[in-house]
């Protein structure tokens, strides 16, 4: 009974997530005690269907998608810095990060990666595209049995006519990142953290 | 060698004796008599209050010995992890539509799932209720231990000398009285058994009933507040409350009289029921009449249409939820169109969580860390009766009950399904969201072909 969590997480590994996601020290050891609270088998590690317990995600429609994204290539277990590196996409931008260089290279938390991330939601097989069958499978997941096949399949032909600009009927990332060029997508792909 | 130690033997041999004495003639008299009698002498809120000193200084010498050694004192957060977006994912998608010109599937449709997922798996309505409530300083049980032990030696020592008193002084004596309660319950119910039925019966059975579960309260040291006592339930009525423990049990029956309902058990448990549905009548139901839904509907009509008989005791959400919040409320017992007692327990969790977490510990398991916690204490509130009102449905009046008892009690009020704790949600939810997002989709459609 109760929670023996943030004994467990030592102050190096807290400062490395620091620095490798921008989470403060309080966020990460409350992240800490939600990871444990969620690996039931107390492994140290998430599977699959310790995410799929949860009832609000289980009946989200693009649940198991999402769950995908947790996982690096043909793992089933994520632990604690593939959980924190993940949800790191989710943390607001901030002004005065534009100014500090957590990291060499982007932000986890970049517009860049925030869409990223989604795009990755609709590549199904991780081949940097996203074809009519991909975005057709996506389709179906978020609207279940109440749009015919016709009709679905129009809806996508229109996507994708309108995203191709090279002709090759899917979608690339430049191509995914031109067509939501004037949405709000650090405000949208973001999470208010408290802290 | 013997004749070194003998008079060592015999001295030891008074000494236990004279201790064994003294130690039960001051059960009898501070423990058991005030539990026949009803009265109360005190001793139990003195304990409590000492208790909060106690905790108090603890805390600040956390603080302080956080602050010497630099380190940060982990605060669980009572607010919680996030800030959620308060709209629903309709509300979330229309406001996109707002922009004029064709309304039609937009590859940024996706962020608002994705976004609703992954708070989900940060923080979630559901989860968090089957594991105990995190309390804001520690308590000096390690079972609440959040790192804190090691900050100050003499915060060490403290929760060692508590260890000491709680298994060593605490837990020998409540099981004394635990099992003393039991057996007195099972003895005197057969003997008033053998009266025949009519009012000395039902006086008898009344007087033995709340004696033993008066001496069980104080086999736990609870410290119970009963508020609104003028709405206590009476006969002919189902009493209905939330369910944290199996000790909620003990905590209503200590104030009033009820009738049981449950399966039947075997062993102890088997023969405490047999025993207390001597005295008077139980409601216990067979592992195969269980699932008889009509069966079980039927006993329960019969029981509160006799005006003799004790009102009901039904925890309708089915199964310990961690008294946080309150789930939903399975309906059975709301068709039965009698009057029905609302009531809101709620457990102060500083002293000892109460909450059983059925699917991680086992009953026996459960007791051990009641009885070596602390103590448990809480406060009962008896609400105005509530009974159905006219084009009302059972699930209706269901939530409106459930509702109530949210609100006296201080607990979120959640429409989720305690079954959670061990089952997946049912599809049709998912179904609910993805018929949603399509209204969305081909509601917009609809537009296009009119234009």
């Amino acid at each position: 009974m109760g929670s023996r969590a943030s004994s467990l997480l030592r102050e190096e590994d807290i400062e490395e997530i620091k620095k490798e996601t921008g989470f403060s020290h309080s966020q990460i050891t409350r992240l800490y005690s939600r990871f444990h609270s969620l690996d039931k088998g107390e492994n140290g590690a998430l599977s699959r269907e310790d995410f799929q317990r949860i009832p609000e995600l289980a009946i989200n429609p693009l649940g198991d998608r999402i769950i995908n994204a947790f996982f690096p290539e043909g793992e089933d277990q994520v632990n604690f810095r593939g959980f924190m590196r993940t949800l790191a996409h989710f943390r607001p931008v901030e002004d005065n990060e534009k100014n500090k260089v957590l990291t060499p290279g982007e932000p986890l938390n970049s517009r860049i990666n925030k869409l990223l991330f989604a795009f990755r939601l609709y590549d199904l097989d991780r081949d940097d595209k996203i074809s009519r069958e991909e975005l057709l499978q996506v389709l179906r997941m978020m609207v279940g049995v109440n749009i015919s096949d016709e009709q679905l399949g129009s809806i996508a032909d229109r996507t994708i006519q309108e995203a191709d600009t090279n002709g090759d009927m899917c979608i690339s990332f430049n191509e995914f990142t031109k067509v939501l060029e004037k949405v709000d997508v650090e405000q949208k792909m973001s999470i208010r953290f408290l802290h | 060698m013997e004749s070194y130690l003998f008079p060592f033997d015999s001295l030891i041999c008074m000494l236990l004796g004279i201790s064994f004495t003294v130690g039960f003639t001051l059960l009898l008299v501070f423990i058991i008599v005030p539990a026949i009698l009803g009265v109360s002498f005190g001793i139990r809120r003195l304990y409590m209050n000492s208790l909060i000193k106690l905790f108090e200084w603890a805390t600040l010498r956390m603080e302080r010995g956080a602050r010497e050694k630099n380190q940060h004192l982990y605060k669980p957060y009572s607010n919680g992890i996030i800030a959620k977006e308060p709209a629903s994912l309709e509300q979330e998608i229309q406001e996109m539509r707002r922009g004029g010109a064709e309304p039609e599937f937009d590859m940024s449709d996706i962020f608002n799932f994705c976004r609703r997922g992954v708070e989900s798996i940060v923080d979630d309505e559901v989860t968090k209720r089957f594991t105990p409530e995190e309390l804001e300083s520690w308590n000096l049980l390690t079972r609440s231990n959040y790192n804190f032990q090691h900050i100050s030696t003499r915060l060490t020592a403290l929760w060692g000398v508590g260890v000491l008193i709680r298994y060593g002084f605490l837990l020998p004596l409540r099981v004394t009285l635990a099992f003393t309660g039991v057996g007195l319950l099972v003895v005197q119910s057969s003997i008033v058994g053998l009266f025949p039925n009519g009012r000395m019966k039902n006086y008898l059975s009344d007087k033995v009933h709340l004696m033993c579960y008066r001496i069980c309260v104080r086999a736990l040291t609870a410290i119970i507040t009963y508020h609104d006592s003028e709405n206590k339930p009476k006969n002919g009525g189902i009493c209905v409350a939330n369910h944290t423990s199996p000790i909620d049990v003990i905590i209503l029956a200590s104030d009033g009289c009820y009738a049981m309902v449950g399966q039947v058990h075997g062993g102890l448990m088997g023969v405490i029921q047999r025993a207390m549905v001597k005295a008077c009548p139980h409601i216990w139901f067979e592992r195969s009449e269980v699932k008889d839904r009509h069966l079980v509907a039927k006993r329960l009509s019969d029981h509160v249409a006799d005006e003799s008989k004790l009102p009901i005791l039904i925890f309708p959400e089915g199964t310990c939820i961690n008294n946080t919040s309150v789930m939903m409320f399975k309906k059975g017992s709301f068709e039965i169109g009698c009057t029905v007692y609302p009531v809101a327990i709620k457990y102060d969790p500083r002293f000892g969580d109460a909450f059983w977490n059925s699917s991680k510990f086992g009953m026996v398991n459960y007791l051990l860390h009641m009885m070596s916690s602390w103590a448990i204490v809480c406060s009962v509130w008896y609400l105005p009766p509530m009974s159905r009102m006219e084009g009302e449905d059972a699930v209706q009046f269901a939530n409106r009950v459930k509702a109530a008892i949210a609100r006296k009690g201080g607990l979120a009020d959640l429409l989720w399904d305690g079954g959670l704790k061990r089952g997946k949600v049912k599809e049709v939810f998912k179904e609910e969201q993805q018929k949603l997002y399509s209204k969305v989709l081909v509601g917009s459609s609809e537009d296009r072909s009119r234009s």
